[in-house]
């Protein structure tokens, strides 16, 4: 899933600090698995700024909600009659829904309340990392499943590096060594041989660097 | 054990202050807690076991949010005591207490204009 | 050994000599003169003289100017390219640039991540790898094309090389793997992460040669001499895939610090003279960092200098 982190609260605080009717719309999707931006969150987070304003002697009237998804117009339009009761909408959904909410609303000043970051997994409760980088050419089934693209810091595809040390990465001893992991898995599974012919340059057009990306399905749209 | 300790305080029983949620801490504030202190079980000793450790790194989270937002943490503590520590509650209610004073009224109290005696709030197993 | 290319280190090693190559780092202002400096401090004790391409990520003159201005000198450079900091659309453009000053020698390298540097918040490239690259060089010089699907006349002559570290992770069988998938995609001479444990080095060249890779590639053990004690540890402990032995860490500390300098030359002088009897070992490449007065001693110590001519 997204997985994306809080706001500083500060940050939050200076983008509304001028408005006074203000919507905390929380998300019941990703934000929620990663306890970023759920209905939970967005109670403190509306908590925390009526503390803020109250004992700055300012009233301003802050609502709280949390849609099923944001980035499905169905559940935005849920927001449609309350709407005009704001004048600036705080969303902690991740950067999509942010956005479409936003394109909806757009008459209104949308704030994100998270840093959306990456498209990973819940290691354990509270730990979330990186798995995919959406290349859009899903190369997992040369690899041992484990991806070059978003395991190796240089997005190498004859890796490792110089760099691997101990199984962990030069950037960081945090990050496990991506091509060690390809490495043992392929080791595991019998696949050795795939190491010894070199892969060739990448076709980078399906991923970010192609431009704005699209899917359009034929099949299921009217 | 009827030991004396200072009035004003409000004590609100959990069965484990593993239940007790950053929520519930900040509505306090918001009500117009001066304090708040959570007491819970020894470390180690949790009936529940990690409940007190749960309750633990929330407070921390709540005193970095009042640090934020002009209350100040200095509000919000956590405590660990066994059951059978009478004294060192009732030392630990005073101690609250004094404190408390010290800072003087929440500043959502006086914002509200109900600023009077001091008051403070205990959550408690 | 038929040689590809006019490069003068290709002829050297394909004439059975040992082969020696230092670098220069280039400086971190316009000030070309001190690759000049630097040039003429080596230039009769080596073959070739590589120049890093902003190395660990400090930005600093490209190593393309530099080789172009080694090579005004009439000497042999050796250009350095990372693939860090410039796509494939860069990476071909600077090595067609290269070849039209008459560059010969180029040594592949995927590039240490830009966290270690001076500009740490840059984005980095990574379009292509080190791999992709030795096999881009290969088909330009060799079939006239760019990845692209281009073809043209005039192509670039180029030597090519690539780095191997026998130490890195996550063990020597892998490394040697590595090093015979980059002899798949055409690489001819490698210069190996400056060694200090000499058995694990030893081991991968054993691994190497079982695999008749010294027949393919021409291997060339880099050389880094220890200034001091201090810096033994931090390489030891900063530098992800540098292995440096207790022992010469004790080494360098047994003798006292005005000393140091010379146990550090005496020690690489050491190496040389053993590596020279492992088999596979075509040739030195000696990193003398920020050291480069001290390259004439090591060369004429271990009796290769005078540089033979060919």
């Amino acid at each position: 899933m997204i997985k994306a982190k809080e706001k500083p609260l500060e940050e939050i605080i200076n983008m509304v600090q001028d408005f006074k009717k203000l919507l905390i719309a929380g998300c019941d999707g990703c934000v929620t698995v990663c306890e970023a931006g759920g209905l939970k969150e967005v109670k403190v987070l509306a908590s925390a700024l009526r503390l803020y304003f109250t004992q700055l002697g300012q009233k301003v009237d802050i609502d709280e909600t949390s849609l099923t998804r944001q980035c499905n117009k169905e559940y935005l339009e849920e927001l449609a009659d309350k709407m005009d009761n704001y004048d600036a909408v705080v969303s902690t959904a991740c950067g999509c829904g942010i956005q479409f909410l936003a394109e909806m609303y757009n008459t209104k000043p949308v704030f994100p309340g998270v840093d959306t970051s990456f498209m990973g997994v819940t290691e354990e409760r509270g730990v979330y990392a990186e798995r995919c980088q959406g290349c859009g050419k899903c190369i997992l089934a040369e690899t041992g499943g484990v991806c070059p693209i978003a395991r190796c810091s240089k997005r190498m595809l004859n890796g490792p590096c110089g760099g691997s040390d101990k199984g962990k990465c030069e950037v960081s001893p945090d990050i496990p060594c991506g091509w060690e992991l390809i490495y043992e898995r392929l080791k595991t599974l019998g696949q050795l041989d795939r190491f010894e012919k070199p892969i060739d340059p990448k076709d980078w057009t399906t991923s970010r660097d192609g431009g704005v990306r699209k899917i359009v399905r034929e099949d299921v749209s009217i | 054990m009827r030991l004396q300790y200072p009035p004003n305080v409000r004590i609100i029983r959990v069965p484990c202050t593993g239940k007790v949620d950053v929520i519930h801490l900040l509505t306090a504030f918001e009500a117009g807690a001066d304090g708040v202190f959570v007491v819970g079980c020894m470390e180690g000793d949790c009936h529940f076991m990690e409940g007190n450790l749960y309750a633990k790194k929330r407070v921390q989270r709540v005193k970095g949010i009042l640090d934020k937002v002009g209350l100040g943490g200095g509000r919000l503590e956590m405590y660990n005591l066994s059951a059978g520590m009478g004294g060192r509650f009732a030392e630990v209610v005073k101690e609250v207490f004094n404190r408390v004073k010290e800072l003087g009224p929440s500043p959502i109290r006086i914002a509200k204009g109900t600023a009077a005696a001091a008051a403070g709030e205990v959550a408690t197993t | 050994m038929s040689t590809t290319t006019p490069s003068k280190l290709e002829k050297m090693l394909a004439a059975g000599n040992f082969a020696i190559t230092s670098e220069v780092g280039p400086p971190r202002s316009a000030d070309g003169a001190v690759i000049n400096q630097k040039a003429e401090l080596i230039k009769d004790y080596v073959d070739a003289i590589n120049v890093t391409d902003n190395q660990t990520s400090v930005c600093r003159m490209c190593s393309l100017a530099c080789v172009i201005r080694i090579k005004q000198m009439g000497l042999e450079p050796v250009l350095q390219m990372v693939t860090r900091d410039r796509n494939r659309i860069a990476l071909q453009s600077d090595i067609l640039g290269a070849a039209s000053f008459g560059i010969n020698n180029i040594l592949c390298l995927t590039g240490d991540h830009q966290h270690f540097g001076d500009h740490a918040n840059a984005a980095n490239v990574f379009d292509l790898d080190s791999t992709q690259l030795i096999q881009t060089v290969k088909m330009m010089r060799d079939e006239g094309r760019l990845i692209g699907g281009h073809e043209f006349e005039v192509r670039p002559q180029m030597f090519i090389g690539a780095a191997a570290n026998p130490f890195a992770g996550p063990n020597v069988e892998l490394r040697v793997a590595r090093l015979a998938k980059k002899a798949a995609a055409g690489v001819q001479f490698i210069q190996t992460q400056c060694i200090y444990n000499m058995e694990k080095f030893k081991y991968f060249m054993k691994l190497a040669v079982d695999r008749g890779l010294h027949e393919k590639v021409a291997i060339m053990a880099g050389i880094t001499p220890l200034k001091n004690v201090g810096m033994a540890k931090y390489m030891a402990k900063r530098v992800p895939g540098m292995d440096v032995p207790d022992e010469v860490i004790k080494r360098m500390g047994g003798v006292p610090k005005e000393n140091q300098a010379q146990e550090g030359i005496d020690f690489a002088v050491e190496q040389i003279e053993e590596l020279k009897g492992v088999e596979g070992v075509r040739g030195f490449h000696i990193m003398a960092i920020e050291w480069e007065e001290k390259v004439p001693e090591i060369v004429k110590r271990t009796g290769l200098f005078p540089r033979p001519k060919i």
